[in-house]
This record gives C-alpha cells, sequence and structure tokens, in this order.
C-alpha cells in the first residue's frame, strides 16, 4: 500500500488533466462522476495508507514512509527531491483532505448545477486537491511549498470563479497578493533553514534541531518567519482580512479551501516543525498572542455580520486562531484536534449555508431569511448540530477539541484561559444567531424568493448527513482521560510531537481542575445560546439595515475595526503614490532628463541619424552581410 | 554537423536571402523554415555536448592576423542554454509575427540579429565577441526606426545613444586589456591570464558593467528600455526583452567577472545593489502603468535585476539560478508579449481601461495567458520558480537582506501582473472585448510551446541545469574567493 503513495496525488491532477482539456466535450454528469471519483479513489488509497500508519503504531513503531519520486532540483550543494513523507500526522491529513474532499465534490455536482462553468469548477477543485495533497505529503519544505503556493493558485482561480464580477476578481487577487506575503516569510525561512542544516529535508533537520538549545536566534527567526507564512495562509492577524473577502467564490470552495482545509495548512506545517517551535519560546508567545487576538477580533466583528457566509467567514478565523492559541501553549495534539473537528463542523456550516443560499435563489442576507426550517428540515437539522458542535456543548466534537486547547492554556497562564472562554460566549451567541435569524422566525424574503424555496436534492444533503454525524462524534477521537478517555488521537501521534515532549515536559492538570473549566464552558454555552434564542427567536429582534445609526461598539464589529480601510490608507494607497511619483518624477523627469540632457549636450547627433529614415533597409542588409562575408572570407585566405 | 561555423553562418545566408524576398507570404514561411533549420543544427550541439566545464566545439582561425585578431568561437556550458534559447526562441518570434505582413526585408534582419546573438554567446575572441554585440544591435535598431510606433525615431535615437556609448567603453577597455596581452592577441584565455593592478581593474570593470548594464538594463541605466519596448513592434521587443538582453548578463559572466575580478571586489556590492533597487523600484513602477507593454518592460526592469543581483552574488546557486532564469525570462516575455499583441491587435489599443472581460468570449487564451502570468510571477512547478528561487537562494547566501528586499519581487510582482491579468482578462465585458476572437492558427503554435515549457521546465529542470552546473562551478573557482 505504501507503494501507492504516489498515487494519491496523482489521481485528482489526472481528474483536472481530463476535465480541463474535456471541458467543452464531456457531459456534466460525466464531468462530475470523473472529479469526485478520483477524489475518491485518493480517498480509499488514503485508507489504505492509513490502516499501515495505524498498524505500525498499534505495533509501537513510530511510522514514518518516504518515498522519493525524482531529483527536482540540484545546484551545487543543494538537492531537492520531489518527495512523500506517510506518518501519522499527514496521514490523518490525507483522510481530511480527501475524505472531505470527496464530500464536498458530491455536493458540488448538485450546487453547481446550473453553472456554464461546471466543468471548469471540477477542474479546479482537482487541482486544489492535488495541491493540497503536495502539501501534506512533502517530505522536505520545498515540496510543502509548492502545495503551499498551488493552493493560494486554486484559491485565487475559484474565488475569482464568477470573474465576471469585478469585486470577486478583486477578492480573489488580494487573497493571492497577501498569501504571497506570508509566501516570503516561507522562502527565506527555508533559505535559513538551508543555510543551517544543509538540507531541507524534514528528516534532516528536527534531529539535528533537537540538539540545539532553547532559545536558539537561528531558530527563533526561522520560527517567527514560518509563522509570518502561516499568518498569510491561515488568516492570522494582520494578514486575515482576505479570507472574509474570499467568500465570493462559491460555497463548495469556501467549505473546502476557506475551512477544512487549506486555511489550516498553517497549523499543519507549525505542527510538522513543532520541534522548532519548541525551541523557541518567544516565538511560541508571539503565537499565542496573535492566535488569542484573532480569536477574539474575529469572533467580535462576526456578531454584528448579517451575510451568512462572512458570519461563517469570521468564525472560522476565530476558530483558527483558537488553534494558533493551542500552538503556542504547546498544544500541538489539541490544536490538530481542532483542525479535525473543525474540518468537520465547518465544512457542514458552510455546504448547509450553501443550501441556504441555494434555496434563496442567491440570497446571502440573513434579514431576508427566516423560518426556513420548515422548508429545509435537513440542511436545519444537520446545521443544527454543526452550531452546537461548534458550540462546544457536550457531547458534540468541538467541546473536546475546544476543551483540549482551553485547559492547556489555562495550565499556561490563566488569563488566556479567561481570553479564550470570553471569545467561546462569543462563538455561541453569533452562531446561534446565525442559526436563529436563518431557520426561526417569520420568512423575510420577497414572495418571488418564498415560492422558490425548497430542500436541496439528495447530491447536497447526503454529504451534509455524513458531516453532521462526524461532527456529533469526531470528539470521541481524543476524549481526554479525565473523562475516561483513551486520547486515541494523540498517542496515534504521539512519534511526532515526541521531541518537543521530551523538552517541554508533559502537560499536567489536575482532573478536578479540568472538571470544573469544563462544566463552566459547558454551562456557559448553554446559557449564550439561551440569551441569544431570547434576543432573535422570543423578541423577534432582526438586525438593522445597514445605515442605521448603530453604537460605537457595535458600528465597529459592524465596519470590521476599519482594518481594510487601514491598510487602505496605510500601504495600498502610499504604495500607488510612491509608484507615480517613481514614474514620474524619479524616471521621467530625473533619471530619463539627466540622460536627454547629456545627449543634448553632446550635440546634434541625430544629424547622422536621419539618414535611417530614407534608407533601403534591404541595401542595409545587404551592405551588412557583404560585410561579413568579406571580412570571414579574408581571415580565412589570409589565415 | 557540430560545426560551429555553420550554426553561425547559415542565419546569415538565410538573411541574405530573404533580403531579396519582396513577397511577403514567401518571406514569412521561408523565415520560419530557415529559424527551422537553425533550430534543428543546434540539435548535434546538444546531443554531442558533455556536461563538463570544457570549451567544447572550438573552432579558431586568424581572421585578420596583422591585428592579432582571431576567429575563435566555442561552446561550453554556460553558453549552450543561451544559443539554445536564441534558436528555440526565433522560430517562435517569426511565427508570432505572422499576423503582420512583413517584407523579407524584416525577416532577413531577424536572421542577421540571430547570428550576431550567436557569435557574442560564442565568442572566444574579444573581438569577435564585439563583432558579435554590434551585428546584433544594428538590425534592431532598423527593426524598431522601420516598423516601431509613433515615437520610434524621438525613442530609438535615445536607444542607439545609450547602447553605442556602452559598446565604445566596451571598446576602449577591449583595446586597452589586447594591448597588455603578451601574446598579442585578443583571446578570452588571454585575458583571463593577465595580472592587472587594481587600480587598472577597476575602470576596466566600469568600462564593461556600463556596456552591459545598459543592455540588461540595470537601474538606473535604464530609462530607454521602457520606451524603446514599448515603441517597437512586437516581434523586435520581443528580440530585445528575450534574447538581447541575455547578452549584458552574458558578458558580465564571462567577460567582466573573470576579467577584473579585483574590480569585482571593489564593486561587485555596489552592481548588486543597484540591481536589487531595481527589482523593487521597476516593480513599484509597474503597479500604476495603464499601457500593456510598458507594464511588461517595466516587470521586465525587475526580473533582469533579480538575475542579475543572481550574477553579482557570484555563487554556484545564484549563477545557476541566473542562468535558467535568462531561459525561463526569454520564453515568459516572448509569451506575454505575444498574448498583449494579441489583445492589442484586436482591439486596436494597448490601454488596459479599454480592456476587460476577454477571459469569457476567449477562455483558451485566458488560460493560456493565466499559465504565463503564473511563470512570470514564479509560482512552483512553473519554469519561474526555478529561476527565482535558485537566485533568491544565491542572493541569500551573500546576504540576508539583499534576498530579503530582491525578494519583495514575489509580492510586488503577484500586484502588478494580477492587476493586469484582472484589467485585461477579468470583470466585465465592454463593446469592444464581447466580440474578441479566442486564439487560432499559428497563434495557437506559438502559445502552446512557451505553455508547455513553462510547465515543462517548471517540473523537470535538471537537464537544463546539468548543462551550465560543471562550468559554472569551475568558473568561480577560477576566479576564487572574492575578498569585499
Amino acid at each position: 500500500m505504501i507503494d501507492l503513495i504516489w498515487l494519491i496525488p496523482l489521481l485528482p491532477l489526472v481528474g483536472f488533466l481530463v476535465n480541463g482539456l474535456g471541458r467543452n466535450v464531456l457531459p456534466k454528469s460525466l464531468v462530475g462522476v470523473i472529479g469526485s471519483g478520483m477524489v475518491l479513489a485518493s480517498f480509499l488509497l488514503s485508507c489504505g495508507v492509513f490502516s499501515v500508519v495505524y498498524a505500525a503504531r498499534q505495533a509501537g513503531e513510530a511510522a514514518s514512509f518516504t518515498q522519493a519520486i525524482f531529483d527536482w532540483i540540484n545546484a551545487g550543494n543543494l538537492h531537492v527531491s520531489l518527495s512523500f513523507l506517510v506518518d501519522p500526522l499527514s496521514a490523518v491529513m490525507l483522510l481530511i483532505v480527501t475524505g472531505i474532499g470527496f464530500l464536498i465534490h458530491v455536493y458540488s455536482i448538485g450546487y453547481m448545477k446550473h453553472d456554464a462553468g461546471f466543468a471548469k469548477f471540477f477542474a479546479f477543485l482537482n487541482l486544489f486537491i492535488f495541491f493540497m495533497l503536495l502539501l501534506v505529503l512533502g517530505s522536505n519544505y520545498i515540496v510543502m511549498f509548492i502545495g503551499w503556493e498551488g493552493v493560494g493558485l486554486c484559491s485565487y482561480l475559484l474565488i475569482g470563479f464568477w470573474f465576471k464580477n469585478s469585486a470577486y476578481a478583486s477578492a480573489a487577487k488580494k487573497a493571492f497578493v497577501m498569501n504571497r506575503i506570508g509566501d516570503l516569510g516561507f522562502l527565506i525561512a527555508v533559505f535559513l533553514l538551508f543555510a543551517t542544516f544543509g538540507t531541507l529535508e524534514f528528516s534532516g533537520i528536527f534531529p539535528q534541531a533537537a540538539n540545539m538549545l532553547v532559545g536558539d536566534t537561528t531558530l527563533l527567526v526561522i520560527t517567527l518567519l514560518l509563522f509570518v507564512a502561516a499568518t498569510g495562509k491561515s488568516a492570522q492577524i494582520p494578514l486575515f482580512t482576505w479570507l472574509p473577502d474570499a467568500m465570493a467564490g462559491p460555497t463548495p470552495v469556501s467549505a473546502l479551501i476557506h475551512a477544512a482545509t487549506m486555511v489550516t495548512a498553517g497549523i499543519y506545517m507549525i505542527a510538522r516543525s513543532n520541534i522548532l517551535f519548541t525551541l523557541s519560546p518567544i516565538t511560541l508567545q508571539v503565537v499565542t498572542a496573535i492566535g488569542i487576538c484573532t480569536a477574539l477580533l474575529a469572533a467580535a466583528i462576526a456578531v454584528t455580520q448579517n451575510d451568512i457566509k462572512k458570519v461563517l467567514a469570521y468564525s472560522t478565523v476565530s476558530q483558527l486562531g483558537y488553534m494558533f492559541l493551542g500552538l503556542g501553549v504547546g498544544a500541538f495534539t489539541g490544536a490538530f484536534f481542532h483542525v479535525i473537528t473543525h474540518a468537520f463542523f465547518k465544512a457542514l456550516l458552510f455546504l448547509g449555508a450553501g443550501s441556504v443560499i441555494h434555496a434563496m435563489s442567491d440570497e446571502q442576507d440573513m434579514r431576508s431569511m427566516g423560518g426556513l426550517k420548515k422548508q429545509l428540515p435537513v440542511t436545519y437539522l444537520t446545521m443544527l448540530v454543526g452550531t452546537i458542535a461548534i458550540a462546544g456543548i457536550p457531547p458534540l466534537s468541538g467541546f473536546f477539541s475546544k476543551d483540549e486547547l482551553l485547559a492547556h492554556a489555562f495550565a499556561d497562564n490563566k488569563l488566556l484561559w479567561v481570553l479564550g472562554f470570553i471569545g467561546a460566549l462569543f462563538t455561541v451567541f453569533y452562531m446561534f444567531r446565525m442559526l436563529f435569524l436563518t431557520f426561526f422566525g417569520k420568512f423575510r424574503g420577497t414572495a418571488e424568493q418564498a415560492s422558490h424555496l425548497h430542500e436541496s436534492p439528495a447530491t447536497m444533503t447526503i454529504p451534509l448527513i455524513v458531516l453532521a454525524v462526524l461532527a456529533a462524534v469526531g470528539g470521541l477521537l481524543n476524549v481526554p482521560s479525565a473523562l475516561g478517555g483513551s486520547q486515541a488521537l494523540a498517542d496515534f501521534l504521539s512519534p511526532v510531537f515526541a521531541d518537543s515532549v521530551a523538552i517541554k515536559g508533559s502537560f499536567h492538570l489536575e482532573h478536578s481542575t479540568e472538571y470544573v473549566l469544563m462544566g463552566i464552558s459547558a454551562l456557559a454555552a448553554v446559557v449564550m445560546a439561551i440569551i441569544a434564542y431570547r434576543q432573535y427567536v422570543t423578541k423577534n429582534m432582526v438586525p438593522t439595515s445597514d445605515d442605521a445609526p448603530r453604537s460605537l461598539l457595535a458600528r465597529l464589529s459592524y465596519r470590521k475595526f476599519y482594518v481594510d480601510e487601514l491598510y487602505d490608507a496605510l500601504v495600498v494607497r502610499p504604495l500607488n503614490t510612491l509608484s507615480v511619483f517613481l514614474y514620474r518624477i524619479v524616471d521621467n523627469w530625473g533619471i530619463d532628463g539627466i540622460v536627454n540632457g547629456l545627449s543634448r549636450s553632446v550635440g546634434e547627433s541625430g544629424r547622422g541619424i536621419r539618414l535611417l529614415q530614407s534608407g533601403n533597409v534591404g541595401f542595409y542588409i545587404f551592405m551588412m552581410v557583404i560585410a561579413i562575408v568579406v571580412l570571414l572570407a579574408y581571415g580565412f585566405f589570409n589565415g | 554537423m557540430d560545426n560551429l561555423f555553420i550554426l553561425l553562418l547559415f542565419p546569415v545566408l538565410g538573411a541574405l536571402v530573404l533580403a531579396f524576398v519582396a513577397h511577403a507570404k514567401t518571406a514569412k514561411w521561408l523565415a520560419l523554415l530557415m529559424s527551422l533549420i537553425s533550430l534543428g543544427l543546434t540539435i548535434p550541439f546538444l546531443v554531442n555536448f558533455v556536461p563538463d566545464a570544457s570549451m567544447q566545439f572550438e573552432q579558431r582561425f586568424a581572421w585578420i592576423p596583422s591585428l592579432g585578431i582571431h576567429f575563435h568561437v566555442g561552446i561550453d556550458g554556460i553558453s549552450l542554454p543561451l544559443v539554445l534559447l536564441t534558436n528555440g526562441l526565433i522560430p517562435l518570434i517569426v511565427l508570432s509575427a505572422f499576423s503582420y505582413d512583413y517584407k523579407g526585408g524584416f525577416y532577413a534582419l531577424v536572421l542577421f540579429m540571430q547570428a550576431g546573438l550567436l557569435l557574442v554567446f560564442t565568442a572566444l575572441d574579444a573581438f569577435a565577441f564585439y563583432v558579435g554585440w554590434e551585428v546584433a544591435l544594428i538590425p534592431i535598431y532598423f527593426i524598431c526606426a522601420l516598423w516601431g510606433g509613433e515615437n520610434r525615431i524621438r525613442v530609438n535615437l535615445k536607444f542607439f545613444i545609450y547602447t553605442f556609448l556602452g559598446s565604445l567603453l566596451m571598446l576602449v577597455a577591449i583595446i586597452y586589456l589586447h594591448l597588455q596581452v603578451p601574446s598579442d592577441d585578443y583571446e578570452l584565455t588571454s585575458f583571463y591570464q593577465l595580472t592587472l593592478d587594481s587600480s587598472t581593474q577597476r575602470w576596466i570593470f566600469w568600462a564593461f558593467f556600463i556596456a552591459f548594464a545598459i543592455k540588461m538594463p540595470i537601474f538606473p541605466f535604464h530609462t530607454w528600455q521602457p520606451d524603446t519596448y514599448t515603441e517597437a513592434p512586437t516581434a523586435g521587443t520581443m528580440l530585445l526583452a528575450g534574447i538581447m538582453l541575455k547578452m549584458g548578463v552574458y558578458g558580465v559572466i564571462r567577460w567582466l567577472i573573470p576579467v577584473a575580478p579585483l574590480g569585482f571586489a571593489a564593486y561587485g556590492q555596489l552592481a548588486l545593489i543597484l540591481c536589487v533597487i531595481g527589482v523593487v523600484y521597476a516593480s513599484i513602477i509597474a503597479f500604476k502603468q495603464h499601457d500593456v507593454k510598458r507594464l511588461v518592460a517595466y516587470s521586465s526592469i525587475a526580473h533582469v535585476g533579480l538575475i542579475g543581483a543572481g550574477i553579482f552574488a557570484w555563487n554556484v546557486q545564484s549563477m545557476q539560478g541566473a542562468i535558467i532564469q535568462m531561459v525561463n525570462h526569454g520564453i515568459s516575455v516572448v509569451g506575454l508579449f505575444f498574448v498583449l499583441d494579441i489583445v492589442s491587435r484586436r482591439l486596436g489599443t494597448r490601454e488596459m481601461s479599454a480592456m476587460g472581460g476577454i477571459a469569457k468570449p476567449a477562455p483558451s487564451l485566458a488560460l493560456v495567458f493565466l499559465v504565463i502570468v503564473m511563470g512570470a510571477v514564479g509560482l512552483p512547478l512553473t519554469n519561474g520558480f526555478i529561476g527565482e528561487f535558485l537566485l533568491l537562494l544565491g542572493v541569500y547566501e551573500y546576504g540576508l537582506w539583499y534576498a530579503v528586499f530582491a525578494g519583495l519581487t514575489l509580492i510586488l510582482g503577484a500586484v502588478y501582473m494580477l492587476r493586469m491579468y484582472q484589467k485585461v482578462m477579468l470583470g466585465d465585458m465592454n463593446a469592444r472585448t464581447s466580440s474578441f476572437a479566442d486564439i487560432k492558427g499559428s497563434e495557437w503554435v506559438v502559445l502552446a510551446v512557451v505553455v508547455v515549457l513553462v510547465i515543462g521546465i517548471g517540473i523537470y529542470p535538471k537537464p537544463l541545469l546539468d548543462i551550465s552546473e560543471a562550468a559554472v562551478t569551475d568558473l568561480i573557482d577560477k576566479v576564487g574567493p572574492i575578498e569585499r
């Protein structure tokens, strides 16, 4: 099975090529089957690979398998090979990417049914899966970087899928450029890694790093740069503003790329490089600070948004912040656990939102929704599950993963727990607000929309149901010992984090403390849900129109704290002004002016040149050629 | 069949024939045939090339014995990629001009220039190098002067004065060096063996540097470039950007640094800084350009700046990056300028504000353009990434902050390239663009070749890198450690 690793990314690539090249000839049904089928095949292969890894882990081995494909770049002492690494971490990621990827492909068959770019959409989606698998499977930082930038390209293509709308095309550009800022950090980190360790293979770097001292300056710089890369890809402060805009893409894209997989790449990369970060406590503090700030800021924005996808987008930013908080306090397993559960419930919520938007004839404003639970029962019930899961109400998945993160935060610094707890309250509120505004109360849309309301087809509801089940039971993967669980995921992943644990020491919290923390957060979640219920169901409140007067705080939240405006004023406009200044003043007037002055002072140099205008080219060429031939011949006969 | 004389002479013969073909259709097909034969003649060199550091396929005879001038040419791992680039791009450039009804004279100039370029890339005698340098310049001057845009005369004058000044400086340096050679010749190896004192090497450095810096161009010797690229007919722009500027880069590698290592030690850092300034400066200027051709012209200054920085960083990674990036850049700019030519010819304007939404009526063009743009911004699995990665890695080895500033191209390049892509291809259609015709016929051929190369080299660059590795390593060893 391990020999077939290379097939896992190759199959979606084949799907991309077939659907891309045959987009004008293949019937839609076949396109959907090819697109989804390739990902399904990858998923099955991934299951096979996973089972091998799992068996090896059960046998107590580290379960790390490498497969080299070919030498990619050689130059001097630099040797980069295209090679893959399957270990517990990448094995789990494989299942998420291909598994959820497959469900979203199936969903898209229904969702994109009437779109003219159906085949193009599936081709891009397959291409995304290919790059995401490269990112996950890379055995060195360069292959990871191929995937890292490749998913950025697919994100660009899919955000701007409906490119006729120039706002959408701008959103796509913004995502690409902001990601590139992070990518530069990644690239320079790679250079530093190469200069320090002489290789870019994980298997060469991490053992060497493990022998270095805590607080090493080089490692500090490397990890800070890698974190910069992570803030771009995983939408953290200060590079988070592209993600809400990315909602311009079709909803399945939001679910797959901008919730479940691509945006978690930053967490994956840091988890992969955990030893480097563990040895850099300062970086970990930065990660923690950025994580919790992002979690709170995004949550504070989400509570006032009225676009159903925007709520989910800010929620994603916020949840990613929690994951970084986890990484920062050393809860690598916890952060990764949250990646998994978040993939389940956030993909579910986005697809649910897509189902609503589909039913509402492309309406995304929740102020025009309401009372949809009658017409969309499956969507409603599955989204209810997703909402409870993300809210952290036991026993659904979000409770377990968030609890683990917050427990680690508590052990690190009690203030972090308090802040995380406050963010969690916001989360519960905005999620239930979304649920109630959408599905409860009276319908607020137009009569036209009302007449079209319908539950989505089976291709869309079945993925919802599967994801709902996963979101419900996903927490069982890693039940804490305080609740009598076996921490299966932590055990499975332990070889990946072994070196870090050896340095940091294993995490310990009294069971009694854990019970109290869990109790508080579970109770508070229920209370917040009830508050949201009273507000939006009992009192039937509907958010005010855009230009209605708001209190200062509400306005700040509603206007997203003016971060975009701030960047525009601080970066975009000055750069544009600089561009014009350099072009008009420095280049045309300054440098070129000097040159022109010089050439004038040389004299009427144009006079001789003027002859050329009336010349006969054929004659000139003939003369030149003759001259050359004569010169050459002269050499031959005299030489 | 691996006689270098034949390779060099064939384009001259082709030019001679074409100069007398007045019928446009005959001329273009004949030119294509000639250029393809030239490309075919290159294959034996590729096959018989041994990837070591030696000079191969050498040809040498006394040209003007009384003056010690030899016609001495040869190919090593550094020149082969450029010979390949030249002979590979000329057929594409000829084909890209198929929509214009150029007469034989035009193609004769192209082939004549090809001969000059090949001579520059293979010359092992300074005089032969200089002849090649001028022979390449004159045809492009005519191409721009006769088939260029409205301002061609004014613009061309500047171009001519600039490059003429550079040539003059170089000539002075060459003659001076020749006078120092004990065996009284112009041989490259004789130049290498000279042991000149530091102050001499310093002015030699500047004489060569300015000539090469103008050609590339490196900031602040670049102001002829945007105007010339914009006013030249597209085929001329392709020749200038795709091949001709590599003369300057190649000159630095072959004739500047090894000949004046002490000058390089003294001013290499300054040169590198100028290159890095060029990367950032030209990128920022490219932001707000509204003429698509001028935008790509500025982007070319940025890309070449990075190549130059790689050369002056002078280590195996940066040099390997520079050589492969010269090839990549050639492929990219031919693709870019061709797509923009297609667009502006059909719309009758180069203004981006008049474009938009073309992806809808011309999806194939949009796709191809996207691949080329991604190659230009250096996305992994395109050719641009290989070059940029090696270049930046090499520049990093020289100094972290140089790499950080040069690395800004990653971000800035994405900004102006994607802005251009958006303005041209995306958004809603207007009255002009709604009836835009997708690519067809010879356009497909050119663009398909470009796309295959962009992705092919991106996925498997090893054969290309293997050609130059030994020669680059050897050259760096020969020059020895540079004390900054």
